[in-house]
């Protein structure tokens, strides 16, 4: 193995390379709680930034939408991305552009999806809004659905699907009772992945918004807020929405590990 | 199950797919064809005329500088985050896994949140202006926030945790008996990890750089914010078009050739990368 003062030439770039990662997001984190909320001076712990979160109407219409999109994006994603990525692999002849359609959501950069469904949505002269936030989120929101679904379908044992059917059942109850049951971890894993993504978007909620203040989500109210200048609450509501993201995916990659799966 | 089922299952996300990404993907693509109205809106006439004005020096500098800092970036990123690679591989094997979790962490929290992070450091009322003066440092700080330079970190903070994941596959994978043959015959570490670690795990570092690349050269919010509208990248060049000139034609041309650039790229990656390990394999 290494020598000594490899190792330790090896401890210090990691301990480089973290510090450069977390000071930025635990000062951001720190000084949520500092009563003057400004960073150059610390004046004592306080929660008051978080009271003037909840109090700043803005904001709290920012985060109800938010969630409006988050839960009816993944909603919808969860089912057609589930049972898209079903039917991908009980097809076991896939075509190339099939893989490529479903996975080009993921790939196509944020702002080219962006001004193709403004164009398109302008097109059609359809009232921008958070109806078609919504319609846009599940877009990518179905392609990550399908990739973490699939993922579990590689290790799924069909036979039990043959023996399904063979006992007379339907594709449905099949589909219902054999499949989803053991699909279920990916699922949720799935479906907590798209809502953090959904919570988290910005370009593409910004393009398809339209220009009324109604339609704000939490993503655009924090662009905004920025661009305005640095005021402390920003710091209360970054870190919010920080724990909200790893809190979630923490949890999607825990259920989709196989820990809780009992495989 | 029959051969027809699989396909009504897909129909419905299929359909979505179609109608909210291929339609509106090949709609952009036509706009790249025609030319904008005298009075705003679309002519509906073919012409090449607005994918050429792309190439106009004025824009085409711009495609240049936007190059320029997403390849700093690019090269930056490499160079951190195959370091951390490097150094999480050489860690006893069972912390790795949670030494990889925490470098990726970060990524999973918001990007503006990460972005406006950078704010608070490099504000003028900052802390790192904080921390000089407590110091003793009382003389002019330099402007940090809404240069270039400020830019290519925010770019680098926010996709680093890419380029570490992209460089550990490969080097968690090396033989650690070929490293410890060449030390047998003569090497040193230094020659070793010249001559044999790095172009072995290379593909690992292209795949990085070019991540960050092809995710930076199109970024409009970073350049928003850390470069305070400065100065222009692709990516608010295309903002502008689409939300503030209204000249959609032209934005529709300057995303065409971008991803055109990314899509170039991203093959080119995969070709080499596809290569590499077909030689390795030959050689095994």
């Amino acid at each position: 193995m290494a020598d000594r003062s490899t190792q330790r030439l090896m401890l210090l770039i990691l301990a480089a390379v973290f510090a450069f990662l977390y000071v930025p997001i635990s000062v951001l984190v720190a000084l949520s709680f500092n009563e003057g909320g400004l960073p150059t001076a610390w004046t004592g712990f306080s929660t008051k930034w978080y009271g003037e979160l909840i109090s700043n109407k803005d904001i709290m219409g920012a985060a109800l939408n938010t969630l409006i999109v988050a839960v009816s994006s993944t909603f919808i994603a969860t089912i057609l991305g589930s049972l898209l990525a079903v039917g991908v692999e009980i097809r076991r002849r896939k075509g190339r552009v099939l893989e490529t359609v479903i996975f080009a959501p993921m790939i196509i950069p944020d702002i080219v999806l962006a001004i193709a469904l403004l164009s398109f949505f302008s097109m059609l002269e359809v009232t921008l809004g958070l109806r078609t936030i919504i319609v846009s989120h599940v877009v990518f929101n179905l392609a990550f659905v399908c990739a973490v679904v699939r993922a579990r379908l590689k290790t799924f044992d069909w036979t039990i699907v043959e023996a399904s059917t063979d006992l007379g059942a339907s594709t449905i109850t099949t589909l219902w009772r054999v499949v989803l049951p053991v699909l279920m971890p990916a699922v949720i894993a799935g479906a907590l992945l798209a809502f953090t993504l959904s919570v988290d978007e910005f370009i593409i909620a910004f393009f398809t918004a339209g220009a009324g203040r109604e339609s704000i989500t939490l993503p655009m109210q924090i662009f905004a807020m920025i661009r305005f200048g640095v005021t402390p609450e920003i710091n209360a509501l970054a870190t919010i929405v920080m724990t909200v993201s790893v809190v979630a995916l923490a949890l999607s990659q825990r259920l989709n590990s196989g820990k809780l799966a009992g495989q | 199950m029959a051969d027809r089922k699989p396909l009504y299952l897909m129909t419905p996300a299929l359909a979505w797919l179609t109608a909210f990404m291929v339609v509106p993907c090949l709609l952009v693509l036509a706009l790249a064809f025609f030319r904008r109205g005298i009075y705003g809106g679309i002519e509906y006439t073919f012409t090449l005329e607005t994918i050429a004005l792309v190439f106009d020096p004025l824009y085409a500098s711009i495609f240049i500088k936007s190059a320029l800092i997403a390849g700093l970036a690019g090269l930056i990123a490499s160079v951190i985050g195959y370091s951390a690679a490097y150094a999480i591989a050489a860690m006893p094997a069972r912390r790795q896994p949670l030494l990889l979790f925490f470098a990726v962490l970060p990524f999973w929290s918001n990007y503006l949140v990460r972005t406006y992070a950078w704010i608070v450091l490099l504000n003028r009322e900052g802390l790192i202006t904080a921390l000089a003066r407590y110091l003793g440092y009382d003389g002019e700080m330099p402007r940090m926030l809404y240069t270039e330079s400020a830019v290519v970190i925010g770019l680098v903070y926010n996709y680093l945790p890419f380029v570490i994941l992209a460089c550990y596959a490969p080097l968690s994978r090396l033989n650690p008996e070929i490293a410890e043959a060449s030390r047998d015959l003569g090497g040193s570490a230094w020659t070793t990890f010249r001559r044999i670690t790095l172009p072995m795990t290379a593909p690992g570092i292209a795949t990085g750089f070019v991540f960050v690349f092809v995710l930076s050269i199109g970024n409009f919010v970073t350049p928003a914010l850390l470069g305070g509208g400065q100065f222009q990248m692709i990516g608010n060049l295309v903002y502008a078009q689409f939300l503030t000139a209204n000249d959609w034609p032209f934005g529709a041309a300057l995303s065409m050739v971008l991803i055109a650039v990314m899509m170039g790229l991203l093959t080119l990656q995969t070709f080499v990368s596809e290569r590499a390990s077909g030689a390795r394999t030959k050689e095994a």
